[in-house]
């Protein structure tokens, strides 16, 4: 008779944290010069705690680079800066002003959202840096075009994405390899969910922009989203500003990024929120998506992340 | 309805990954939009596109396939041209679903689909079973899910309401699956009578069937064993990275991470290092939370040696008593996915664990037939969607296990040197 072994079991936080780390290790010993996008949002948040767990006691094998909107929450960035220092690791920021002062891109108008305009910077930074692979935060649960991206997605030398071409990617054998010029982008947390984010949060206790929480803050309604009023976002005719208690579940460029109401204060409460939601994170959040059908897939073909 | 996933609790039973396979039409698209939708995988501003986009097309009726539809090209032609990867979670465990198109380059998704699948849920729809049995699309698609090595299967027999919710229906199809399972070689099967558009014995037991007492095709899927990753199977620990930190002399730090793959891995146990054969002692195994006593299969560890030997990326860490063995000819079932053919004169990289070695296929030695999959044919060539059998000689040596046995580490793909594309994937055979 063979002895059963009670081997402890993977619950599903565990098994997608070793998948992660997986991948992470796997741009490190495949790539010759990768980057990791850090924003100081919750995704890049995770992602920084997978690193850890990847490479520590070691540094992280590669930089933090965050592509800066210049439209961002002044406590996002502080976040940023903070929590870089704290785990000792070099963040190298590339500004889509710069590229504006390049004459690289060209906004239809000074308050247009900038969103798009980081694809530009951020093929710039990886030209400049000569990268080879970027480690972005996206989840295939978020948009239909990203259900069908692999978790190491092939660009070519002009960055773009070609949803017809893609590699074949099989059992956990990622194909990193390219030529000079172009890059691969590594999507280490492809297989997590909104809510597997939020509770890998609350489990690690990572700390997070307090944005994500409730706080009261002077909103518009807008076209069925509440737009937060700052001076990049002033009411328009006709709109009356409120104050609400709401939350943010992304934090991109101010421009385009829209609270919840909310009362969560902390990732538990999220977490119960988020279960009874009936809007998906992006669908709640981002004016810039819903324009067409598309519009994510047209961004992710040009370069974004 | 399903509260969702709540992770620490004692029944949280981890991942299963699960890929759908049917011909068109039989209602794939349905179902799996029943179960989002059910398991509340699916959001209320998802469901208002699918809405406007039915509205748009001139369907009236909700249609739940729009919602698996991905990119653009495909919503213009109105076809799926590549595997999704769809999400959802019922109270006891999450789980990750491979989308594979039916009919278009359908070895090449459902292959890469069926890679990382535990379990296959295959749709027969009840309607379209004739005298002459299933589907010849049933017999490919439970033929590449067998030679995937998946080990379980759950046959859902669909449109049940169109056939009267008939038992005798029901049962003349899962006698004519059991007969395909066995002739494949499939052996853990279960089928159970839905309808994906009323949504009955999908996540509920339907009124329709009262002769059908569960359980539900969700219930089916909560109980399966997730055993992709094996544990137990030999233990099998591919080095990805060394990871060193210099301190105090004494304090330097020397640890191999890695995934297992499969098997055990204990502090303690005694290893063995291939391919050099040399033999060590585990001294701890580490992560970012403390040491562990013990690691499973598919866990990510770092694990450090009791003493200095010859360790790199591209080894293993096998248990000290195994007899894995190395070599550098292999024979192996090989799917190829590339567009330019296999080419004997060209060179590929083979990839099995963490090693990447030069490889040239010798030969090809027969081919399966692509409308059966069940006859060899003798073959001089592969081409895109292309299933056979070929001898490989590789560069540097490559763990020697079978597919059959160890789907984890029985696993290859084949690069193409030149253009980087991924040609083909390999499943090693007994040698
Ligand atoms: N009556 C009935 N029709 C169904 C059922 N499941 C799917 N259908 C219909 O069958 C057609 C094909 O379904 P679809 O999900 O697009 O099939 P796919 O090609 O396999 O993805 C659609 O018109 C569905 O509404 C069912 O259980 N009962």
């Amino acid at each position: 008779m063979s002895i059963e072994v009670a081997a402890p079991r993977l619950d599903h936080l565990d098994w997608l944290e070793s998948e992660s780390i997986a991948i992470l290790r796997e741009v490190a010993a495949e790539c010759a010069s990768a980057a990791l996008l850090f924003s100081g949002g919750k995704d890049s948040v995770v992602l920084l705690r997978l690193a850890q767990k990847a490479f520590r006691p070691a540094r992280f094998p590669f930089p933090l680079l965050h592509i800066d909107t210049g439209h961002n929450f002044p406590e996002v960035i502080a976040f940023r800066d903070a929590r870089a220092a704290e785990l000792g690791e070099r963040l190298l920021v590339r500004s889509v002003e710069d590229s504006i002062a390049r004459g690289s891109v060209v906004l239809p108008s000074p308050e247009a959202s900038r969103n798009a305009a980081q694809s530009v910077t951020l093929l710039e930074a990886i030209e400049e840096l000569g990268l080879d692979a970027c480690i972005g935060g996206a989840r295939r649960d978020e948009e239909k075009a990203r259900a069908k991206e692999r978790i190491f997605s092939f660009r070519d030398a002009f960055g773009q994405w070609d949803p017809k071409a893609q590699r074949p990617e099989l059992w956990n054998l990622y194909n990193a390899r390219v030529h000079k010029g172009e890059h691969v982008r590594v999507f280490p947390i492809s297989n997590w969910t909104e809510l597997d984010v939020w509770q890998y949060i609350a489990r690690e206790g990572l700390a997070l922009p307090s944005l994500y929480y409730a706080h009261r803050r002077e909103v518009v309604r807008r076209r069925g989203l509440l737009v937060p009023v700052t001076p990049l976002t002033p009411p328009g005719a006709g709109e009356t500003a409120e104050i609400r208690s709401v939350r943010f579940r992304t934090v991109g460029d101010i421009s385009c990024t829209c609270p919840v109401e909310s009362e969560a204060a902390d990732a538990e409460a999220v977490i119960a929120e988020t279960l009874v939601t009936d809007i998906t994170e992006r669908g709640a959040t981002r004016m810039d998506d819903q324009t067409s059908e598309a519009s994510m897939e047209r961004r992710k073909r040009e370069g974004y992340f | 309805m399903n509260a969702p996933l709540d992770p620490g609790r004692l029944e949280d039973r981890g991942v299963l990954r699960f890929i759908t396979a049917g011909s068109v039409d039989d209602g794939k698209s349905t179902l799996i939009g029943r179960l989002l939708v059910e398991a509340k995988g699916v959001l209320a501003d998802q469901l208002a596109a699918v809405r406007r986009a039915s509205e748009r097309r001139g369907s009236g009726e909700l249609d739940l396939s729009l919602l698996t539809d991905g990119l653009e090209a495909e919503r213009e032609q109105g076809i799926t041209i590549d595997v999704a990867y769809r999400y959802f979670s019922s109270p006891v465990r999450k789980f990750i679903v491979a989308d594979a198109p039916g009919h278009e380059q359908y070895t090449r998704n459902m292959v890469t689909g069926a890679s990382t699948a535990d379990a296959a849920v295959v749709l027969v729809d009840a309607t379209r079973v004739g005298v002459d049995g299933l589907l010849p699309q049933t017999r490919r698609h439970s033929a590449i899910a067998a030679l995937l090595g998946i080990r379980h299967v759950v046959v859902a027999v669909n449109k049940m309401d169109l056939v009267g919710w008939e038992r005798a229906v029901f049962e003349r199809i899962a006698g004519l699956y059991d007969d395909l399972a066995h002739a494949v070689g499939l052996k853990d099967v279960r089928c159970v009578p839905v309808s994906a558009l009323q949504g009955d014995n999908v996540t509920r037991l339907g009124s329709s069937s009262p002769w059908y007492a569960g359980p539900t095709l969700l219930a089916l899927l909560e109980a399966l064993p997730a055993d992709r990753a094996d544990a137990a199977r030999p233990l099998r620990f591919p080095v990805q990275l060394v990871i060193r930190a210099n301190g105090a002399a004494a304090e330097d730090y020397r640890g191999y991470a890695g995934q297992l793959w499969s098997g055990v891995l204990r502090a303690g146990q005694e290893v063995r290092i291939l391919p050099s054969g040399e033999r060590a002692r585990v001294a701890s195994i580490d992560t970012l939370d403390g040491a562990l006593a013990q690691a499973v299969a598919g866990q990510s560890v770092t694990v450090r040696l009791d003493r200095d030997v010859d360790l790199s990326r591209g080894d293993w860490i096998v248990d000290d008593a195994d007899e894995a063995k190395l070599g550098t000819a292999l024979t192996a079932e090989l799917c190829w996915l590339d567009r330019s053919p296999l080419d004997p004169r060209r060179k590929y990289l083979l990839r099995q664990g963490t090693r990447t070695s030069l490889a040239s296929v010798l030969a090809v030695e027969d081919r399966l037939d692509v409308s059966t999959l069940s006859e060899r044919r003798e073959a001089a060539a592969l081409n895109l969607n292309d299933i056979g059998r070929v001898r490989i000689a590789v560069q540097q040596p490559v763990l020697l296990d079978a597919y059959a046995r160890n789907p984890a580490t029985g696993a290859f793909i084949l690069v193409d040197a030149a253009t980087n594309q991924t040609a083909a994937a390999g499943m090693m055979r007994a040698t």
